[in-house]
C-alpha cells in the first residue's frame, strides 16, 4: 500500500498501523456479519406466524439480489437497470430443468447461474462501450427483449409460463408445501454467500480496479487497468448471483411466468434496497431491502389488496423521499464502521 | 404484399412514428437541458390522458377543443414537478445520477398509485364519441382513421412550434445557451433555475399534447404510460441524447419499424424490430443518429 506524496508526515510506520487497522477493520465486519446472519437463523423459532416467514424469505432474496446487483452497479458504478433479464433466465433454467428433465434445481441454478454468467459476458462486451444514461436505457431494452422472448417461446410456457408439479417436501427438490422454513435458511445462505463474496472483492485486486474505473475510467485505463475486462468480470459475477436468486425464487413459489419475473419493474425493486440502504457498501443492501421489503408487503397485503393503487402512492413517496433527503443511503446513519469507505487503506 | 397494402402499413407507421417523435422530443428537451433522464414522462402522459377523457365524459370538452387546455395544464404541472422534485435532485452532490433516476421513478410510482386510487384500474376510451371518433380517411386506397391523421398533423405543428420557438425567440435562445453552458449563462443574467423550469413545462406540454391526441383512439389506464415511455427512451436514444430533432426523426423511425414489423413478425412481437433496430445503430454509434458524443 504506498503512501500518498502529498502527506509526508505519514512514516511508513503510520502506514503500517493504517493497514493494520484496516485489517482489523475487516475482521470486525466478517464477525459482525456471522453474529447478524446467526440472528436471522433464530428468527424462525420466533416467528411463527407464515405470512412473516414469507416475508422474511422474500425479505432475505431481495438483499441477496441486492447485494449481487451493488457488485456492478454499486463498485463497479455500471448502472445496469435490466438485472430482470438474469433473474429470469435463472429462474427458466432451474424450472425448465427441473419440470422438463428433472434435473434438480441445485443443479439448475448452477446451470442458470452459469447461462446468465455467459450471457453477461456477450453483452457486456457490447454494451460496455456506451456511456453513462446510453448503457442505462440499452440495459432496459435487452431486458425488454428477453421479456417479449420469453412471452412468445412456446418452449418455456410463453405467456402462461411453466407450472412446477406437486411433490413431497425434499431438501433436493427444494419444495416444501406445508411448512416454508427450509426456505428462510436457504435465502439467508444465499444472501450470506453473496454478502461474503462482496466481502472478499473489497480487498481484492477486481475490487481496487472496480471501484477505479468508477471513480474515472480514463484514469482507471492509463493505470494500465483494463478497464472492458474489469467491467465484464463484475458483469459476469452480479449475473451469476442474481440467476442463483431467480432460481430460487421459482422454486420457492413453484411457477415462473414472464410478468413475474422479468418486467422492468422488477429491474428496479432489485436496486432500490440498494440506493436506499447506501450503494458500494457491504451493508446498505441488507439494511435497504431490511426496510423496503417488509413495507412493499405490508402495504400490499392491507392497502393495496384491492387494487387501489394507495400502497403504490407510499411505495412511490418513500422512494422519493429518501432519493432526496437522504442520497448517500440510509447507512450513513449508522455508526462509521458500517459504512466507512476505505480511507484507512489508501 | 402488394403494392397498396405495403403502403397502408407504412402510412399506419407513419402516423404512430409522429406521436412516438412528439413524446420524445419532451424527453429529449429536458435531458439536454440538465442531463436528468424524467422516468415520470410516460406517467405525464398518462394524466394527460385522463385530463383529456376527464373533459370529455364531465364538461363534454371535444378532445380537440380540449387539447390547448391540456397542454396548459400539464405545462404548469412540469414546471411544478420541477420545482417540487427536481429542483432538490439536481443539488444533491453524492451519487448524483441515482438520486435523479429514483427521485423522478419515485414520483412516477406514486403517480400511478394515485391514478389507479382516483380513476380505478378500468379500461377507459373515448371511442367514436369525439368530433373525429370513427371517421375514416381514404386516400388513393389507403385508409387513415381521422383520430390519427389529426394526431400526426398536431405533432408537426408542435413540433414545428418548438423550432420556431427554439430559434425564433429570447427564451429559445435562453434554452439553447444554457443547453450548451449553463455556468456561462449566469454570467450574462440568464436565471438557469427559471429557464430549467420552463424546459420542464414545455417537455410536459408537448407529452401532455401527445397524451391528448393517443387519448381520442387509444385506450386509458393508469399503466399506459409505462408502455409508452419504454419507446420514448430507446426513441431519445437512438436519435441521440439531447438532440430535439433527432428524438423527432427517430420516433418516425421507430413508428415505421414497428409497423413493418407487426407485418412480418406475429403481431404480439412488434416492439422486437424496435429492439433490435436500437441495439444494431447502438453498437455502431454509440452516440445514436444525431448525438454528439
Amino acid at each position: 500500500m504506498q503512501t500518498s506524496p502529498s502527506a509526508p508526515a505519514a512514516t511508513p510506520s503510520a502506514a503500517n498501523d493504517a493497514v493494520r487497522s484496516f485489517g482489523v477493520h475487516r475482521r470486525g465486519q466478517l464477525l459482525i456479519a456471522l453474529l447478524l446472519f446467526v440472528l436471522i437463523a433464530l428468527l424462525p423459532l420466533v416467528v411463527q406466524n407464515a405470512y412473516l416467514r414469507n416475508v422474511l424469505v422474500l425479505t432475505l432474496l431481495y438483499a441477496a439480489l441486492a447485494q449481487a446487483w451493488n457488485i456492478l452497479g454499486g463498485y463497479c458504478g455500471q448502472i445496469s437497470l435490466g438485472h430482470a433479464l438474469y433473474f429470469g433466465v435463472g429462474a427458466y433454467a432451474v424450472s425448465k430443468l427441473y419440470v422438463a428433465f428433472g434435473v434438480l434445481p441445485w443443479f439448475g441454478m448452477l446451470v442458470g447461474g452459469g447461462l446468465a454468467a455467459l450471457l453477461a459476458l456477450v453483452l457486456g462486451y457490447g454494451c460496455f462501450r456506451l456511456k453513462g444514461h446510453y448503457f442505462s436505457i440499452a440495459t432496459i431494452v435487452i431486458a425488454e427483449m428477453g421479456l417479449l422472448l420469453a412471452h412468445n417461446w412456446e418452449w418455456l410456457g410463453a405467456a402462461s409460463g411453466i407450472q412446477w408439479p406437486f411433490g413431497p417436501d425434499s431438501w433436493a427438490t427444494l419444495q416444501f408445501a406445508r411448512d416454508k422454513t427450509p426456505y428462510v435458511y436457504f435465502a439467508l445462505g444465499l444472501l450470506a454467500v453473496t454478502w461474503f463474496a462482496c466481502w472478499l472483492i473489497e480487498d481484492s485486486r477486481w475490487g481496487y480496479w472496480w471501484r477505479a474505473v468508477k471513480d474515472n475510467p480514463d484514469a482507471a485505463e492509463s493505470l494500465g487497468v483494463t478497464v472492458l475486462p474489469s467491467k465484464m468480470a463484475a458483469a459476469a459475477i452480479s449475473a451469476f448471483f442474481t440467476a442463483v436468486g431467480g432460481g430460487f425464487y421459482a422454486a420457492f413459489v413453484s411457477y415462473v411466468d414472464p410478468d413475474s419475473v422479468m418486467q422492468f419493474r422488477f429491474s428496479l425493486l432489485i436496486v432500490l434496497p440498494v440506493v436506499l440502504g447506501g450503494i458500494g457498501t457491504l451493508w446498505g443492501p441488507i439494511l435497504g431491502a431490511a426496510i423496503l421489503i417488509p413495507l412493499t408487503e405490508f402495504s400490499r397485503s392491507y392497502l393495496g389488496g384491492s387494487g387501489s393503487g394507495l400502497d403504490l402512492m407510499i411505495y412511490g413517496g418513500l422512494v422519493m423521499a429518501v432519493a432526496l433527503l437522504k442520497p448517500e443511503g440510509l447507512i450513513r446513519l449508522l455508526p462509521s464502521r458500517f459504512s466507512r469507505k476505505k480511507e484507512a487503506a489508501r | 404484399m402488394t403494392a397498396s397494402a405495403l403502403l397502408q402499413v407504412l402510412a399506419s407507421g407513419l402516423l404512430m412514428g409522429l406521436i412516438y417523435g412528439l413524446i420524445a422530443v419532451g424527453l429529449s428537451l429536458i435531458f439536454g437541458l440538465m442531463d436528468v433522464v424524467n422516468f415520470a414522462h410516460g406517467e405525464f402522459m398518462m394524466l394527460a390522458m385522463y385530463a383529456t377523457f376527464g373533459c370529455f365524459v364531465f364538461f363534454h370538452i371535444d378532445p380537440v377543443l380540449a387539447l390547448p387546455l391540456v397542454a396548459a395544464a400539464m405545462f404548469v404541472l412540469g414546471a411544478g414537478v420541477y420545482g417540487g422534485v427536481v429542483r432538490h435532485a439536481m443539488r444533491v452532490k453524492v451519487n448524483a445520477g441515482m438520486v435523479q433516476i429514483f427521485a423522478t421513478f419515485g414520483l412516477a410510482t406514486f403517480i400511478q398509485g394515485a391514478s389507479q386510487f382516483l380513476f380505478s384500474p378500468d379500461y377507459r376510451n373515448i371511442g367514436d364519441h369525439g368530433l373525429l371518433g370513427g371517421k375514416t380517411l381514404e386516400l388513393a386506397g389507403v385508409y387513415l382513421p381521422w383520430p390519427q391523421v389529426f394526431g400526426a398533423v398536431v405533432s408537426l405543428v408542435a413540433f414545428g412550434g418548438l423550432y420556431l420557438l427554439m430559434k425564433r425567440t429570447d427564451f429559445g435562445r435562453a434554452l439553447e445557451a444554457t443547453r450548451e453552458d449553463k455556468g456561462a449563462v449566469a454570467l450574462v443574467g440568464i436565471d438557469s433555475n427559471r429557464v430549467f423550469a420552463l424546459g420542464w413545462g414545455l417537455g410536459a406540454a408537448l407529452v401532455g399534447v401527445a397524451g391528448a391526441v393517443l387519448s381520442t383512439f387509444y385506450y386509458i389506464h393508469p399503466q399506459v404510460g409505462a408502455a409508452f415511455a419504454t419507446i420514448a427512451y430507446i426513441t431519445v436514444a437512438l436519435g441521440g441524447f439531447g438532440s430535439v430533432f433527432g428524438a423527432f426523426a427517430a420516433g418516425i423511425v421507430v413508428g415505421l419499424v414497428e409497423a413493418v414489423t407487426a407485418v412480418v413478425l406475429p403481431p404480439a412481437m412488434k416492439s422486437m424490430g424496435i429492439y433490435a433496430l436500437y441495439l444494431a445503430i447502438i453498437f455502431l454509434r454509440p452516440q445514436g443518429l444525431f448525438g454528439k458524443l
